[in-house]
């Protein structure tokens, strides 16, 4: 077992980037995620040499992280909402490109310069592209201290392992709470790069060649084939989710990340009076556990979406469901965030009751 | 047993750190637990306040809108909170600055001259600890000796001078509870 710690979400995933051996850090300060950059400057270069930068802007960082990644370097960015916005670009050439990166986002209220509080409206944003053409990050969506550790060494891991960006999917709620984390050891920094990262042209050898830019309409489709097929590996093997009490469910609450766990509890608070409702967390929102919702579903009488947004994830449940049972959402927006009494409250109303707003 | 807590009062009264002892003193046990500050604009000067759960068991959310105990530094914080109080539940009030003191009848409510008792200790900063104490000894949900702890691993090392005299200040709250 590791250290034991209590630790900010934001600063539990700074310290779990310096011990994943990670190479560089680049961003731009943004609340609700700004003791990210303030902890490893403060923590990661004496102790693993690690660069850490602050760039001038978020598209500087995103850019640097392309750079960087192209070297084969372990690289890493945070940011919230309005600054990952400014990524969008970046992000579409490093997907395109096939470069390992990991990014997080502690996502607020929006749109626009919107609050600082948090919220998840960004999901279409992450798992449904957010830069141009026809690309997908693998998306996390950590709902505890803990899972801003774990996964952001998962997260190093399966971009290297596809050649592809990463996101930690998190908001401002998480990143500013404390809970107790289990930290893993420090791991040592690479020293060994793939061989497709430019590290310079070695005799004998042809010179490495990273782009995105392929205008020949060819070459660009087989570019779009390959990744395409990518994508669906990573469906067939990379799809994690937690399932609570689905047994004998007649209900279940569905949510991603800190609302799924607000879900657990108005589940224990439906138990108590009688209702046999479950609940479906998707871990990774990208692949999304479509299987699980269409499992489950005939044995339902119904399922409540619960999400810090207008109803984006809803989309993907009701897909998986196709039709076999009913997927009702409430939501909260702007920064607020549904309470347990809120969410027993809606599906006895929606759910019991009958009604509908 | 679990204790679903709010420490709620001005910016700059400490309310986020009395959470935060608590929480590392409830780590210190080995029990889960769970602090959730506000960090909106009510850091630059409002009210701010700490949701702090502290359990034998897992705990679900982080959210929650229902309180076993509500600790309250100014009046905004009654007023806001005694109506979310659980029935059985507690308020503990710092009874010098709040004139308009909580009413309901199906809860405990603990009234602590915290500001004045601060006072008499040279430091209206303590005023946190104080309150501190009377909630610990209200609710047991940590030993009080833990908080010695706790406070040196909240407190950074050049501050650590400081611990006797938070821990003075914990006990005159302890003293305002009676069981």
């Amino acid at each position: 077992m590791g250290d034991l710690k209590l630790m900010k979400g934001n600063e539990a995933l700074s310290e779990a980037m310096i011990r994943a051996g990670c190479d560089a850090y680049f961003g731009y300060p943004i609340t609700p995620q700004s003791e990210v950059l303030e902890y490893l400057a403060r923590e990661a270069s004496q102790r693993t040499g690690m660069v850490v930068l602050q760039a001038e802007s978020e598209v500087a960082a995103i850019n640097m992280i392309y750079g960087a990644a192209g070297a084969g370097r372990r690289v890493m960015t945070t940011s919230s909402s309005p600054g990952i916005s400014l990524m969008q670009e970046g992000l579409s050439y490093i997907a395109s490109a096939e470069l390992p990166c990991l990014l997080a986002n502690v996502v607020r209220g929006g749109p626009g310069l919107g609050t600082i509080q948090p919220s998840q409206a960004d999901y279409f944003q992450s798992v449904k592209g957010g830069g141009h053409g026809d690309y997908k990050l693998i998306v996390l969506a950590p709902s505890s201290v803990q899972e801003m550790v774990d996964f952001v060494k998962l997260g190093f891991e399966l971009g290297e392992k596809y050649r592809n960006p990463v996101m930690i999917l998190t908001d401002g709620a998480i990143g500013q709470m404390m809970e107790k984390v289990v930290l893993f050891e420090q791991m040592p920094r690479k020293t060994e790069f793939p061989d497709w990262a430019t590290t310079g042209k070695k005799p004998g050898k042809d010179r490495n060649y990273i782009t995105s830019l392929h205008i020949q309409s060819e070459k660009m489709e087989e570019i779009n084939l390959r990744l395409q097929a990518k994508y669906k590996e990573i469906e067939k093997n990379e799809i994690r989710y937690q399932a609570v009490n689905l047994d004998d469910a007649e209900y279940v609450f569905t949510g991603f990340g800190l609302v799924a766990r607000i879900c657990i509890k108005a589940m224990e608070m439906a138990r108590a009076k009688g209702y046999k409702v479950g609940v479906i967390r998707p871990i990774t929102v990208f692949p999304f556990p479509t299987q699980v919702y269409a499992d489950i579903a005939p044995q339902l009488k119904g399922i409540l979406d619960v999400e810090m947004n207008a109803g984006q994830m809803v989309e993907d449940v009701r897909l998986s469901v196709n039709g076999a049972t009913k997927v009702e959402f409430y939501g909260r927006m702007g920064g607020m965030i549904p309470s347990p009494e809120e969410i027993l409250e809606n599906f006895e109303r929606i759910y019991i009751k009958g009604e509908t707003k | 047993m679990t204790q679903e807590a709010i420490f709620a009062g001005f910016g700059g009264q400490g309310v986020l750190s009395m959470g935060m002892i608590l929480a590392y003193s409830g780590m210190l046990e080995n029990k889960e637990v769970c602090w959730m500050p506000s960090y909106g604009p009510e850091m630059r000067g409002g009210t701010a306040n700490a949701i702090t759960i502290v359990s034998d068991d897992y705990i679900s959310s982080p959210i929650i809108s229902r309180f076993d105990s509500v600790i309250a530094l100014n009046q905004p914080s009654v007023d806001k909170f005694e109506s979310r109080v659980k029935p059985g539940g507690m308020i503990i009030y710092d009874s010098t600055n709040i004139l308009t003191p909580p009413t309901r009848t199906d809860i405990t409510i603990y009234n602590v001259p915290g500001s004045a008792e601060a006072v008499k200790l040279k430091n209206i900063k303590v005023l946190n600890m104080l309150m501190l104490g009377a909630f610990v000894r209200a609710t047991k949900i940590v030993k009080e000796e833990t908080i010695t702890e706790a406070l040196k691993q909240v407190l950074p090392e050049r501050y650590h001078k400081l611990v006797p005299l938070n821990m003075e200040a914990f006990n005159v709250g302890t003293s305002f509870v009676t069981n």
